[in-house]
């Protein structure tokens, strides 16, 4: 039993969080909101260069053949900066699916070397989310219908751009047809991967949602610093200092719940959904009262278009719903809890062991 | 990361296991708050010491078996599952002796340590005071230097289990110049010395639970005093961050309460009309999950030398207010029968759901109340402004 992270681990995800602190900022984060695609080709290479688009990717088509495990505390990270980029979605959720197609077909061998060198984008649909996001600078699409698995080019789809609340977030109705070219899998396979790529994404989701949710603690609690009222600062009052600690009990609690989910995906022992489920509800649900006790703490300040709460605040609110929204993981939980075969007590916590 | 248990941990689970499944009594035990309930917990606390499962976390020079966190949490899983009796003595257990492990002079260690070990002395706490609750520096009892001895004078309150212990540690103020955190000194007195008098408080059950204790010109020896004079706030903190960290609070207690509540659920689920139940004894069950996760993380992080920081307060309010959570529901879902106690001819099923829920209502009071705790919270570990 070794509920930690390695060495190497901690060392990466700490490097990683001083690159995107310096590269991702509220002012960077503005611009691109102004910009054609929202999305920033320079920043996209730099972080090829380091990795991340091939960290799960296997050695043998040029990744690094790293595993889930390895990119949570990453995906924690870009949350935090509340990235805009679907590098989360390239590494955690599109290369790890294609790895697991690498056999069925060959397209897919190539797309996941183009992937990780940086010279192709993949974006993904799935019927967990009506839309697909960041469609319009990826080449292909992976794409999906009942049990089946689809890859399109670009070319041979339609998008329909939406706006979301987040300005930053990039979403497409997707106009598609398929046909026996563009099939990459179908019947039970299908089934399969389909279960691990939403179970993946929702990991990879309640990791951002963590990483917004301790972001906007922190610079609510930095905001009650500063701000000053009746001679002293707003944060010296208790009912502000209770608004906070109870976002960093949510915070602390949602933590080894995600890393154990993470793990979970990781490993695919028996009760994975049951772990998934519990990850993302417990960081949607600290990501939400971390958004509704900072505006409150903030006051108008919060409720402006200036004030850079709202960044993390909308992402938060949005990712809550997507890749499986509060009442598909909850009835998940429910129909796993309420089997009355279900086996539970504490010495399964970690599942049946041998 | 590696969430598995090892072979000899699951070797030590089937120890703990098969040790408990053969000496467990097969009748509760009464509460050890009447006088004979506690003297069958004391009873019960020599039977797990002669089989060496008194204090599995205690190093074995003590009488322990020097098991790390993760071993602890298995003896505890099957602690809980056993359903074996409440540890009477988990102030002495839990609290005074890791702090006399680390403050002690090795006299103190031989002298109280080892009859703690056997499960023979009872310790109950002497902090509180009734101007010093939340607001512990208001501590006014003395204790005057005589000869060898200190004089004490003053008064306790709140004191768990101080109506049938052996012993009581306190916090007297031994300076009296001296004011709030500073002059305080932490003092062992035997609860059958002379001038002490001791007064039952009947708690929300009606039983003794805890005691008001006057002390009257009470003579005890300066070797009684833990650590230096002047010196007992910081081994006081030290002792709350025993409580308040790891030790008193085992997720194994949740999880299997978690697991009765699943169980209570299906049971009634066909008369129950409020449809939110079902998604609170979801909410219950995951949250008991979550802490016995964050547990097993913090025990392995501090297995690999990590600290226990300012976040441990997080843990207080979590397992308190799941505890309430659990209970409630409990409630609702016994409906109308809620509120018999057992002994009633029409209780069926109610069993000690009631118990429990009066007792949940302290959680978020001893201890340093949730209030206090998240005023550290927001203090110490997000660095909010204290004025």
């Amino acid at each position: 039993m070794d509920f930690t992270f390695t060495e190497d681990q901690l060392l990466f995800a700490e490097s990683i969080k001083d690159f995107l602190q310096n590269e991702v900022t509220p002012e960077s984060i503005r611009e691109s909101w102004d910009s054609e695609t929202g999305r920033s080709q320079d920043l996209w290479n730099k972080m090829v260069e380091l990795g991340l688009t091939g960290m799960l990717v296997p050695e043998a088509q040029g990744g690094l053949g790293m595993r889930e495990i390895d990119f949570v505390l990453i995906a924690q990270e870009c949350g935090r900066v509340a990235l805009p980029e679907p590098i989360v979605d390239t590494a955690m959720v599109v290369t790890p699916l294609l790895k697991d197609l690498v056999d069925k077909d060959p397209r897919c061998v190539s797309l996941l070397e183009k992937v990780a060198t940086g010279e192709t984008k993949v974006a993904i649909g799935h019927a967990a989310n009506d839309l697909v996001s960041d469609a319009h600078i990826a080449d292909y699409l992976l794409l999906t219908q009942g049990h089946q698995i689809h890859l399109l080019a670009k070319a041979d789809v339609d998008l329909e751009a939406q706006q979301s609340v987040d300005p930053s977030r990039k979403l497409f109705a997707v106009k598609w047809e398929a046909n026996d070219e563009t099939l990459l899998i179908n019947g039970s396979d299908g089934v399969g991967l389909l279960a691990a790529t939403l179970n993946r994404a929702a990991v990879g989701t309640a990791a951002q949602l963590l990483g917004l949710s301790e972001k906007m603690v922190e610079m609510t609690v930095q905001y009650t610093q500063d701000r000053e009222q009746f001679g002293k600062p707003i944060g010296t009052n208790q009912a502000l200092k209770h608004h906070m600690a109870n976002c960093a009990v949510k915070n602390e609690f949602a933590k080894a719940v995600l890393h154990r989910a993470a793990y979970t995906v990781t490993e695919k022992p028996v009760h994975g959904d049951f772990a998934v489920s519990h990850a993302k509800l417990a960081a949607g649900e600290a990501a939400n009262l971390a958004a509704k006790n900072s505006i409150q703490c903030y006051g108008a300040m919060g409720y402006t278009w200036e004030c850079d709460l709202h960044i993390f605040m909308k992402r938060a609110w949005a990712l809550d719903k997507f890749w499986g929204h509060s009442g598909f993981h909850k009835y998940r939980l429910h129909q796993w809890l309420m089997n009355p075969n279900a086996k539970i007590g504490a010495e399964m916590t970690f599942g049946e062991q041998a | 990361m590696d969430l598995k248990y090892t072979d000899e941990q699951n070797a030590f689970r089937k120890e703990i296991r098969d040790w408990l499944a053969a000496n467990v009594p097969a009748k509760p035990l009464q509460s050890f708050d009447t006088a004979e309930g506690f003297e069958q917990h004391r009873e019960w606390e020599k039977k797990l010491s002669e089989g060496n499962w008194g204090l599995v976390t205690w190093p074995k020079e003590y009488g322990g078996r020097g098991c790390n966190l993760v071993e602890w949490l298995i003896f505890e899983e099957e602690y809980y599952r056993a359903k074996a009796p409440l540890r009477v003595n988990q102030n002495g257990i839990f609290l005074l002796g890791p702090t006399l492990m680390e403050y002690g002079t090795p006299e103190q260690k031989e002298r109280f340590i080892t009859k703690m070990a056997a499960g023979e002395e009872m310790w109950a706490q002497g902090w509180s005071e009734p101007n010093a609750g939340s607001d512990m520096a208001a501590i006014r009892s003395k204790a005057v230097r005589d000869g060898d001895d200190y004089v004490l004078n003053g008064q306790k309150v709140w004191s768990t289990r101080a109506v049938f212990a052996d012993w009581v540690f306190c916090i007297f103020r031994t300076d009296p110049e001296s004011s709030r955190h500073k002059g305080l000194s932490f003092i062992l007195v035997p609860l059958d010395t002379p001038g002490i008098t001791v007064r039952p408080i009947p708690q929300l059950d009606g039983l003794p639970g805890f005691a008001e204790i006057f002390f009257d010109d009470v003579r005890v020896p300066l070797e009684n005093r833990l650590g230096g004079e002047g010196e007992g706030w910081n081994i006081a903190m030290a002792t709350a961050g025993f409580e308040r960290g790891l030790m008193l609070r085992s997720p194994a207690r949740f999880q299997e309460t978690a697991k009765r509540l699943v169980a209570l659920y299906n049971a009634h689920r066909n008369d129950i009309l409020d449809l939110s139940i079902e998604d609170k004894v979801v909410k219950c069950f995951m949250d008991a999950e979550a802490y016995a996760l964050t547990t097993y993380q913090t025990a392995c992080r501090l297995m690999k030398g990590g600290k226990i920081g300012p976040e441990a307060s997080t843990n207080k309010i979590f397992w308190s207010e799941l505890d309430q959570m659990m209970h409630e529901t409990a409630m609702q879902i016994l409906a109308s029968r809620a509120e018999l106690l057992p002994s009633s001819p029409a209780a069926g099923d109610v069993g000690t759901w009631l118990d429990g829920f009066l007792f949940a209502q302290s959680g978020p009071i001893y201890a340093g109340t949730n209030e206090i705790q998240r005023n550290i919270i927001a203090e110490r570990m997000l660095g909010m402004p204290r004025k």
